[in-house]
């Protein structure tokens, strides 16, 4: 059994955190080797929990060994566990880049705050109680407020500003979504609800209908879904580079918790809500692909093309979640996996040509950026990635899902498409400003150092695209049983011991 | 007291939710902080609204909810020290930008037009 491991992946980036910022705090170099260890350990801890999730089912973790559902749980199960080692690995890659290319000296405090943002994250992974998921969702974004202006530069800073004051407006509607839930159930408990609601009183069902609305809006905000999106492409364009490749798996938050909750605590087969959540989402995940490939085809600059770019892929991700099926789910995961590595890596690449451009601007040309050749090639993987073409996972992720959805192809099938097409036209227009026409223009002199460790960050999201491409028939069976026990919550609910205690 | 408590949220909700759609960062900063308010005091009413009881079961006939009274405590210490972020981000992007619009107006040259290639991430 796996213990006490389970809060690990919490407890372990809190104490690296706080180590750094009391004994290492201005040692670059000891911050740089604690940092990386931290996460090679984190990596390392999510591959057990994957595994222990997959051969033992769901396990809880009572926190302070108070019984559910009155104390705090976390629950380990193969959605959690999939979702931490996306985290780790997604980090162990950034956190390479941040070294390598010298962002992470540009601030007192990246690697603590990166810690923090880990254990935000995965503490939100895997909690199994609402309101800590609450407390999980403040600590990612007080740690990613300092990511966010890491560096400086009065722009940042008031784009930083109008994110902050976004989010501080969510959290007020999460605690009002929590409040209503909890005065209509008398539980915050996630197995709780999800055991409870089937029996609530019909006079209830109003209430209910509009908790869950209010609580799928907390996490459209989050996963940037319209019309809840206009923080997104000014927060992403001006963070750090580097941290605005972190930032891809702090929208997946939002989409891991609106599968949890629409899944498990308001399934469509329940009698209050029905598909309300579903008729809500699908919608909004169509026009929030559509805005999405708009924005790659008119973005002025290269961030805020690759903003717009995940704006769109999360809209296709909301596609497949918003219809709450296990095949469907299914896909999400799968694209999920697949969009949280693309969008990085995008952002990595973005990042790697900025640095070396004159400006970021796409409306004019620059001269050649040094080292153009490997870069232009790393833009060309990571847009193919991106827009969905093969022969990367994203051509696989769009192809489950179009599959998934063969009961609404007219609608689903040509708004995906068509997106994917303005998207192949908006990176192709981009990447021939920056790569193509540069090239009859005197370059630049290049007296950058090497930079060694950037490149592996990046190549190693690629090289986690070309993995999941290769194996996607294992991945796509494991997230089929994924998606199935997501719709059979009994292992859940039984793992959580209701009232037994540890 | 019920049509009282209502009243306060509402009043607390409509004035946060308008200052928080003002232009300038101060008075975002208030709006948010009323709304933490509101929010505080609906998590209270979550619990039902009991007068005079203490909250341990079996001391009374009824007894207190504790539970919303520990959300309330935690959503305190959370919204206060986001509410010192924020200031203290609002501070700075005044210091730098000489200005507390909350808007970022194309015309402003600090943002979408750096040329600096190292701060140029805009």
């Amino acid at each position: 059994m796996t213990g006490h491991w389970i809060i690990l992946p919490v407890v372990l980036p809190a104490f690296v955190a706080g180590l750094m910022v009391t004994a290492m705090r201005n040692d670059l170099l000891l911050k740089r080797v604690t940092g990386v260890t931290s996460i090679l350990l984190l990596n390392a801890l999510a591959l057990a929990l994957l595994w222990s999730a997959s051969t033992h089912g769901p396990q809880v973790y009572f926190l302070g060994d108070w019984p559910a559902p009155f104390g705090i749980v976390l629950v380990l199960d193969r959605l959690s566990a999939m979702m931490v080692l996306l985290l780790a690995a997604l980090a162990l890659a950034v956190v390479l880049y941040a070294i390598g290319s010298g962002w992470d000296a540009k601030g007192a405090h990246f690697h603590p705050l990166l810690q923090f943002l880990l254990m935000g994250i995965g503490g939100a992974f895997l909690t199994g109680d609402a309101f800590n998921l609450f407390v999980f969702f403040e600590i990612l974004l007080i740690a990613s407020y300092g990511l966010m202006i890491h560096g400086g530069g009065s722009a940042r800073a008031r784009a930083g500003l109008q994110y902050v004051a976004f989010n501080l407006i969510g959290s007020s509607l999460f605690l009002f979504a929590l409040a209503l839930t909890y005065s209509v159930t008398g539980t915050l408990n996630i197995a709780d609800l999800a055991a409870k609601l089937p029996d609530l009183p019909q006079g209830d069902a109003a209430m209910l209908r509009v908790t869950a609305v209010l609580l799928i809006l907390v996490f459209a905000i989050k996963g940037a879904l319209v019309p809840l999106q206009f923080w997104l492409p000014g927060t992403y364009a001006n963070a750090p580079g580097v941290v605005a490749a972190m930032f891809a798996v702090m929208t997946k938050v939002g989409a891991y918790a609106t599968l949890r909750f629409g899944a498990m605590v308001f399934p469509p087969d329940l009698p209050a809500t029905g598909t309300l959540i579903s008729d809500l989402i699908l919608p909004a995940g169509l026009v929030t692909l559509v805005i999405g490939a708009i924005g790659v085809l008119g973005a002025s600059t290269l961030p805020r093309l690759v903003a717009f770019g995940g704006i769109a892929s999360m809209g296709t991700a909301f596609i497949a979640i918003g219809a709450f099926t296990p095949a469907t789910t299914a896909a999400a995961l799968y694209y999920i996996l697949h969009s949280t590595l693309a969008t990085a890596a995008m952002f990595l690449v973005a990042d790697l040509v900025i640095r070396r451009r004159a400006h970021a601007r796409l409306t004019e040309t620059a001269p050649p950026i040094a080292q153009a050749g490997l870069i232009s090639a790393l833009y060309m993987a990571a847009a193919i990635a991106m827009a969905g073409m093969p022969p990367l996972s994203g051509f696989l992720g769009k192809l489950l899902i179009l599959d998934a959805f063969r009961a609404q192809a007219p609608l689903v099938w040509s708004v995906i498409l068509l997106s994917s097409f303005l998207m192949i036209l908006g990176f192709a227009r981009a990447g021939s400003t920056l790569f193509w026409k540069p090239s009859a223009m005197e370059a630049a002199p290049d007296d950058r150092a090497p930079e060694g460790l950037a490149f592996t960050g990046t190549f190693g999201l690629l090289a986690g695209l070309v993995a999941l491409t290769l194996l996607a028939g294992p991945v796509t069976g494991w997230l089929g049983a994924t998606s199935e026990s997501l719709y059979a919550p009994q292992g859940y609910i039984a793992a959580a011991r209701l009232g037994q205690g540890g | 007291m019920e049509a009282l408590v209502a009243i306060t949220i509402g009043t607390l909700t409509a004035v946060g939710l308008y200052l928080t759609l003002r232009l300038r960062s101060f008075p975002v900063i208030l709006g948010l902080t009323m709304l933490s308010y509101a929010v505080n005091v609906f998590l209270f009413a979550s619990g039902r609204l009991v007068q005079n009881q203490a909250p341990i079961i079996g001391s009374g006939e009824t007894y207190a909810d504790p539970l919303p009274q520990a959300l309330v405590l935690t959503a305190i210490v959370i919204s206060f020290g986001m509410t010192a972020v924020i200031m203290i981000m609002a501070i700075g992007g005044f210091l730098e930008s000489g200005h507390d619009r909350v808007n970022m107006a194309a015309s402003d040259p600090a943002d979408a037009d750096q040329d600096d290639a190292e701060e140029g991430w805009a």
